[in-house]
């Protein structure tokens, strides 16, 4: 079984964020680059599906050069071959996908997975743009994936509810947590994802079709109002949020 | 300029948040000199397409065939670029549920469309419309220009206001889109519903607990509040991770975001992950016995006080304001 995973280079979730003077990009001073989470599930996923049906794990990332320190993490884990499809020019949803798309065409891959979204754009697309670009059929945000004789039965998250959806192989799944549990590297696996090599390639220029006209803090909000400090606060408290707020 | 309004529908039901499409399709509409067409998919939604209507749509679309009762990521992609294309719409907007987030990637590839996903505010300007939405998990917002012909949005649930419908039943036009079983490569076979409870995500008021509960057990007096409240219970990430709530509960960076007009914190300190879930509520209250809890910065109201003590009494005084 070939299985291909698209991971991302973010800035941690615990970071805080700060503004770039051009005022269309954060200030990456400080800030730790870490592996998408939702990707490490994706990985997880990816080697799981090794494990039980024997085969090989690639993993692609599309950035520049700090990329290859996601791409290490993701040796790390275990994973057989990592690709980094080099270009540090901005790209936007579409163009991502459009290199991803173009290089997974080429190794035809037979389950290709992502996290459901990166946690820096928040867009949550790439991942089904590369299945229409593939012509494949897909499941996003998935919390349950079984794999019997060339179909794939997936659980997804829906309002409310789940959503058991069927498709033929080859599909494009997109990992949500509850997943699995990633595996933490070993410190063997750390250790020779050092000296692994990293295959680089150059994916064609894609333009992008969003642009950033700015990039901003969201408005602050006003002080809060302390209604008191013990239980003879709590009608106070509903006065206010039936009379002031209007919500109850 | 037409504007596709794609309203969702689950079991022969529209979600609120198809309203909210529809209306905020009249707005952009109404600024440029456009019409609004909604576009509703199933397997017999002639019946209660017309409804649209009432929240501006000048024309409703309703395309129904016998397979297409459940959702297809493919079909249905394929429908809706299909849609676009006959009308030669400018402008498709789907709300960014479970199934607007999954088929709107596909229509943006299909119309080589830009695409701006979970927005918060959409604006005109000039010739063109700027997009709000939020990254880096809130922190920050991004404004943008969709630059290609055809654009694709999706919009945040529970943020655009559906305006009151004024009744009127739009005259539904059924449109016959030709779909073989090879546009159903991926196919929901099932969906199963979690038994009465109100789904966090879209919940319009929610109790969330943290690990200031110290245990599963104490949860119950969450769910008695939300009860009297009519809310949903939602959860911090601890909580999951403790295995003491569902991860369908959790709220935050890696779990839901969600924006309800009421999120009442307890017992939640407000890690940066937890608010970029919850912070486009319109009302935060916080009840936290730690007065630096970081929650009480973004609270509009606040108890500093013990969750134990305040959480019975607030639920009985909820019940006495609602005649219960």
């Amino acid at each position: 079984m070939k299985l291909a995973v698209c991971i991302n280079h973010v800035p941690d979730t615990a970071a805080k964020i700060t503004f770039a003077a051009d005022g269309k990009n954060i200030d990456k001073t400080g800030i730790t680059f870490v592996l998408n989470p939702y990707d490490e599930i994706a990985i997880e996923e990816c080697l799981r599906l090794k494990e039980k049906n024997g085969g090989e794990v690639i993993a692609i990332s599309l950035g520049g050069d700090v990329h290859k320190e996601t791409l290490r993490k993701a040796l790390a884990m275990g994973v057989d071959k990592v690709v980094l499809l080099k270009d540090d020019s901005p790209r936007d949803s579409s163009s991502v996908a459009r290199g991803l798309a173009d290089y997974l065409k080429e190794i035809s891959p037979d389950i290709i997975f992502f996290g459901k979204q990166s946690v820096d754009s928040d867009d949550a697309a790439v991942g089904t743009m590369v299945a229409e670009m593939l012509g494949l059929p897909s499941v996003s945000v998935a919390v349950k994936l079984e794999i019997t004789n060339g179909t794939a039965i997936a659980e997804r998250e829906i309002e409310g509810g789940k959503e058991k959806v069927q498709t033929a192989l080859p599909a494009v799944f997109t990992a949500q947590k509850g997943l699995n549990e990633p595996r933490y590297p070993s410190l063997k696996g750390i250790m020779a994802a050092k000296s692994k090599p990293i295959e680089e390639k150059v994916p064609a220029a894609a333009q992008p079709k969003v642009e950033i006209v700015a990039l901003r803090k969201p408005p602050s909000k006003s002080a809060g109002k302390i209604v008191g400090t013990d239980a003879s606060a709590v009608p106070e408290l509903v006065r206010l949020l039936h009379e002031e707020a209007k919500v109850i | 300029m037409k504007i596709i309004a794609v309203a969702e529908q689950r079991d022969n039901k529209f979600k609120k948040s198809a309203f909210e499409v529809v209306r905020t399709a009249r707005t952009l509409a109404d600024q440029t000199g456009g019409e609004v067409i909604a576009l509703v998919i199933g397997s017999q939604v002639q019946a209660i397409a017309g409804e649209l209507g009432g929240y501006g749509a000048q024309r409703v679309l309703a395309v129904q065939q016998p397979k297409l009762e459940k959702y297809s990521s493919t079909a249905y992609s394929k429908v809706i670029a299909e849609v676009v294309k006959k009308e030669q719409a400018a402008v498709a907007i789907f709300s960014a549920t479970a199934m607007g987030k999954d088929c709107a990637p596909r229509v943006a590839v299909k119309l080589d469309a830009g695409i701006g996903s979970d927005c918060i505010a959409l604006k005109v300007e000039g010739e063109n419309i700027i997009a709000t939405r939020p990254v880096y998990g809130g922190k920050a917002l991004t404004d943008i220009k969709i630059l290609s012909a055809v654009k694709v949005f999706t919009l945040r649930p529970n943020v655009f206001p559906t305006g009151m419908s004024n009744s009127t039943a739009a005259s539904v036009e059924v449109a016959d889109i030709p779909l073989t079983d090879s546009d159903f490569t991926s196919l929901a076979v099932e969906t199963t519903q979690a038994s009465g409870k109100l789904d966090v995500a879209e919940a319009d008021i929610i109790v969330s607990g943290g690990r200031g509960l110290k245990a599963a057990e104490n949860f119950k007096m969450i769910e008695d509040l939300a009860g009297a409240i009519g809310g949903a219970v939602g959860a911090s990430r601890a909580v999951v991770d403790a295995g003491w709530r569902p991860h369908s509960e959790q709220v935050g960076q890696t779990g839901k975001t969600v924006s309800p007009s009421l999120y009442v914190a307890v017992a939640i300190s407000g890690a940066i992950q937890h608010l970029a879930g919850m912070s486009s509520s319109k009302y935060i209250v916080a009840i936290n016995k730690d007065k630096d809890a970081p929650i009480f910065q973004t609270a509009d109201y606040g108890i500093i006080a013990d969750a134990f003590e305040i959480v019975p009494v607030l639920t009985q005084e909820i019940k006495k304001l609602l005649g219960k």
